[in-house]
């Protein structure tokens, strides 16, 4: 075979635009991604506006939006809906999924698990551009003069499926069915590749037991996907056919005001959309958190110097959170009146899910325990998502009970859990990723002092905004509310609002930081060495330089885990998997219990690490 | 090229074809589909105010086309492997026939269900306005538009075919093709199956 894999001639637009190099892939995903947050955050923070200042004029809204949708510098009530549901939207499916997944599943699976590029790379290609038309799609939205969506980004009927419930019910919807559409075709182009190239086209020695949990995370995110996108596919499909077609799936006998009269359509069910939303809707959630989980499981072992704690566990309790988020849809739904009966094997099975979930934290703080933790700005975010998980894990326990869920749905209660949980997590687990990956996308760092402001600010504006709201939500704040002026009893959290608008402007802020930091870094930062973190994965041995090909010669062979740091009588503290093994394939798995007790004698100050030293490396000032 | 320096060293490694593994998790994720759509059948069906009726006559002459098919189907592919390249061309062209010959009972049976006053929506003046049908037949056109990719996808096999190129040495397509078409034909006899007997559940 020959080894001129990187040297076909490529001109601007196969490189650059219809590139079909997963790696470049990755860079047009994670762009889009961050544009897409960016347009995300920005909404977020206009509506807290809203809700913190309800009569105050803002003149930059009027310049932003004009008089239809901000007279005299106030949100319109239905665009507030609209920034809402469309905010909501894009964090959800736009960032987190095709941002944080699409980004990292197409940069690691070849590269982690020695394949030239995907499976197919003209899926994988084909695969960005379905997401980029369904982002413009999306956005193209807002420009409609009736306004976007504004049902809420879970779009139940029938506000959904009847054209004429409301502005937001318009083109705007229909053009949010669309865009989800061509998502869903986007995110099944990528599945299919992420699947097939790790079952398939490992590189030798690269058995399923030696995988990074990067790879396994990105393996049984896109199963989940595999699974449940196409039922929300059929709940779509059917929703649109409501609107243009004038079925009544979703639809019972409907009587409309403003002269329309009784409607045609009749023996709808809109229940039946929250089964085939939630059945998707469920599994959204791990689709969105599992890649983040994966890329801690990398971060925090390579900048522990340990070896993670419990891979089999991690392994185990990944597959547990994908088969087990499959039965649980209904405790999004205890409220629609289901059988108390049927209602308990939701909660049961909800609860249960909470073993995986803890399994996973408690390894990720024992990996953490007696490392030679190197507080990398990936690292910090890493640490992050465990604070997040745990804390929104927490209050999942709640609302997972049907009995308390009855009155704490759509109550803020529940939009500061997911937002800890899930937004929060999986933000801070794809943050580890950029600033840990950078180097090996772009061939430098970032800077690291504007990443420790980066990560303290977002930090703690994050539990600034979304704590507060447990109060809320436990005093019955309803959440979707366009103001509450004229309802006294929840006057006394007006401040509170005006509190958590103030932080996530900080929070906000904090953003631009990063954005700054990032796209000077990919000209101006400091040049990387090829393994700036001493990590043992297959990606670190490719040349930074862009080949297409991934590697010059023959791909790599592994001989090991990728978790071998800190073996004792080894001159480095790390040996990259595809190092032969002197010893038989039995030793390659044979880890020593505490990795770093020989080191920890000689040197205490490296696995003790002292509330100083820490504040120190914190802000870049200790040991590199 | 990259694509196929990457195949070289994929392909004998003793696992089934990246493309073929591709092309079966693309049918796990249209049974999915449709796993969730006669599941939202039942769910809708168990609360009432639903009308029963009896599917065409013309799709037993459906499912006895999708059956000839696909055994013309196996019968070309495994005429492939044994290099009997004639036997392959007239495979794949009653299996195109019989695929065509299944359009067009599925459109008699359109018309027989129009006849019955059983349409899509209820503008249309749907028996009863009811949901019923309007499940059914986006069942079955969903279906109708999978098979239609299977009939290029079997003409373009066809096309292979005449020019030789479909032989024991080069069967990834219609191995591909053998597998997709077996799998519309399953899907067909599973719906004709559910929308039969299920309403009786």
């Amino acid at each position: 075979m020959s080894n001129d894999h990187g040297h076909h001639k490529e001109t601007f637009i196969s490189k650059y635009v219809f590139s079909m190099d997963h790696k470049m892939i990755s860079k047009q995903f994670l762009i889009t991604g961050i544009i897409m947050g960016v347009m995300g955050v920005a909404m977020s923070i206009l509506f807290r506006l809203q809700l913190a200042w309800p009569d105050t004029s803002f003149p930059i809204l009027n310049w932003l939006f004009g008089d239809q949708w901000a007279p005299e510098g106030r949100l319109d009530s239905g665009f507030y809906m609209g920034l809402v549901t469309i905010h909501g939207t894009i964090m959800v499916f736009y960032v987190l999924t095709a941002g944080l997944s699409g980004t990292f599943s197409n940069l690691l699976i070849p590269l982690q698990v020695g394949a030239r590029d995907m499976a197919s790379p003209f899926m994988n290609m084909l695969s960005y551009w379905f997401f980029f038309l369904s982002s413009v799609v999306l956005m193209s939205s807002m420009f409609v003069s009736t306004g976007p969506a504004s049902g809420g980004w879970t779009i139940y009927p029938p506000l959904s499926a009847l054209a004429k419930a409301m502005p937001g019910s318009g083109l705007g919807m229909t053009l949010w069915l669309i865009a989800i559409i061509l998502f869903i075709v986007s995110a099944l182009l990528g599945g299919i590749n992420y699947i097939t190239t790790v079952l398939n086209m490992r590189t030798k020695g690269m058995s399923m037991n030696r995988m990074p949990l990067t790879i396994w995370a990105f393996l049984l995110t896109a199963i989940l996907g595999l699974l449940s996108f196409p039922v929300l596919l059929g709940g779509g499909l059917l929703l649109m056919f409501d609107r243009l077609a004038g079925t009544s799936f979703y639809l019972s006998d409907i009587f409309l005001g403003g002269g329309i009269g009784a409607l045609e359509q009749s023996g709808g069910s809109p229940i039946l959309f929250q089964h085939l939303f939630w059945f998707l809707g469920h599994p959204e959630v791990y689709i969105i958190i599992m890649p983040a989980l994966g890329i801690t499981s990398e971060v925090i072992a390579v900048n522990s110097r340990k070896p993670i704690f419990g891979y089999t566990a991690m392994v185990i309790s990944l597959i547990g959170i994908a088969v087990l988020s499959f039965l649980v849809w209904g405790h999004h739904m205890f409220i629609t009146g289901m059988n108390p009966f049927l209602g308990t094997v939701f909660l049961i099975m909800t609860l249960i899910i909470a073993v995986p979930s803890a399994v996973k934290t408690f390894n990720y703080l024992a990996t953490l325990w007696k490392g030679s933790i190197r507080f990398t700005n990936g690292m910090m975010f890493a640490i992050g998502l465990v604070s997040f998980f745990i804390t929104g894990g927490l209050t999942g326990l709640f609302l997972g009970n049907a009995a308390l869920d009855i009155s704490l749905h759509d109550t803020y209660f529940v939009v500061a859990h997911f937002h800890l949980v899930m937004g929060s997590s999986a933000i801070f687990g794809m943050m580890a990723g950029i600033y840990h990956w950078f180097p090996r996308m772009f061939g430098r760092t970032m800077n690291k002092t504007l990443g420790y402001i980066h990560f303290w600010l977002t930090f703690i504006s994050a539990y600034m905004v979304f704590f507060p709201m447990h109060f809320q939500g436990l005093a019955g704040v309803p959440r979707r509310y366009y103001t509450f002026d004229i309802l006294p009893e929840f006057a006394p959290w007006l401040d509170v609002n005006v509190f958590i608008t103030m932080a996530a402007i900080l929070g906000g802020v904090a953003q631009i930081i990063f954005l700054w930091n990032f796209f000077s870094s990919i000209f101006a930062g400091e040049k990387s060495s090829q393994n700036p973190w001493g990590a043992n994965t297959l990606e670190w041995t490719s040349p930074v330089e862009h080949i297409h090909g991934n590697w010059p010669g023959e791909i790599p062979t592994v001989y090991r885990w990728p978790y071998d740091y800190s073996l004792p009588d080894m001159d480095e503290d790390f040996v990259p998997q595809n190092v032969p093994d002197e010893g038989s394939s039995e030793e390659i798995h044979v880890t020593p219990v505490n990795p770093v007790s020989s080191d920890a004698k000689k040197e205490p100050e490296e696995s003790n690490v002292m509330f100083f030293t820490m504040v120190k490396n914190w802000f870049g000032l200790g040991r590199a | 090229m990259i694509r196929a320096a990457q195949m070289e060293e994929y392909n004998n490694n003793g696992k089934m074809h990246p493309k073929k593994f591709s092309l079966v998790l693309l049918i796990v994720g249209m049974t999915m589909l449709f796993l969730g759509l006669t599941s939202a059948f039942l769910v809708r069906e168990a609360e009432g105010n639903w009308l029963h009726f009896s599917l065409p006559p013309q799709f037993v002459g459906s499912t006895v086309a999708v059956v000839i098919s696909s055994l013309s189907m196996y019968f070309a592919y495994y005429s492939a492997k044994k290099d009997n390249l004639k036997s392959v061309t007239i495979g794949m062209a009653v299996t195109l026939v019989a695929g065509l010959s299944f359009v067009y009972f599925q459109y008699l049976g359109f018309n027989d269900m129009a006849d019955r006053g059983i349409y899509f929506s209820p503008a249309n003046g749907s028996a009863g306005g009811l949901v019923s049908g309007s499940f059914v037949i986006m069942f079955i056109a969903l279906h109708l538009l999978h098979l239609l990719g299977g009939i290029i996808f079997v003409t373009v096999v066809l096309v292979k075919s005449l020019m030789l190129k479909v032989h024991k040495k080069d069967t990834l397509s219609i191995s591909m093709c053998n597998t997709y078409w077996h799998f519309v034909g399953v899907l067909w006899i599973y719906l004709y199956l559910f929308l039969n007997f299920a309403p009786q559940l």
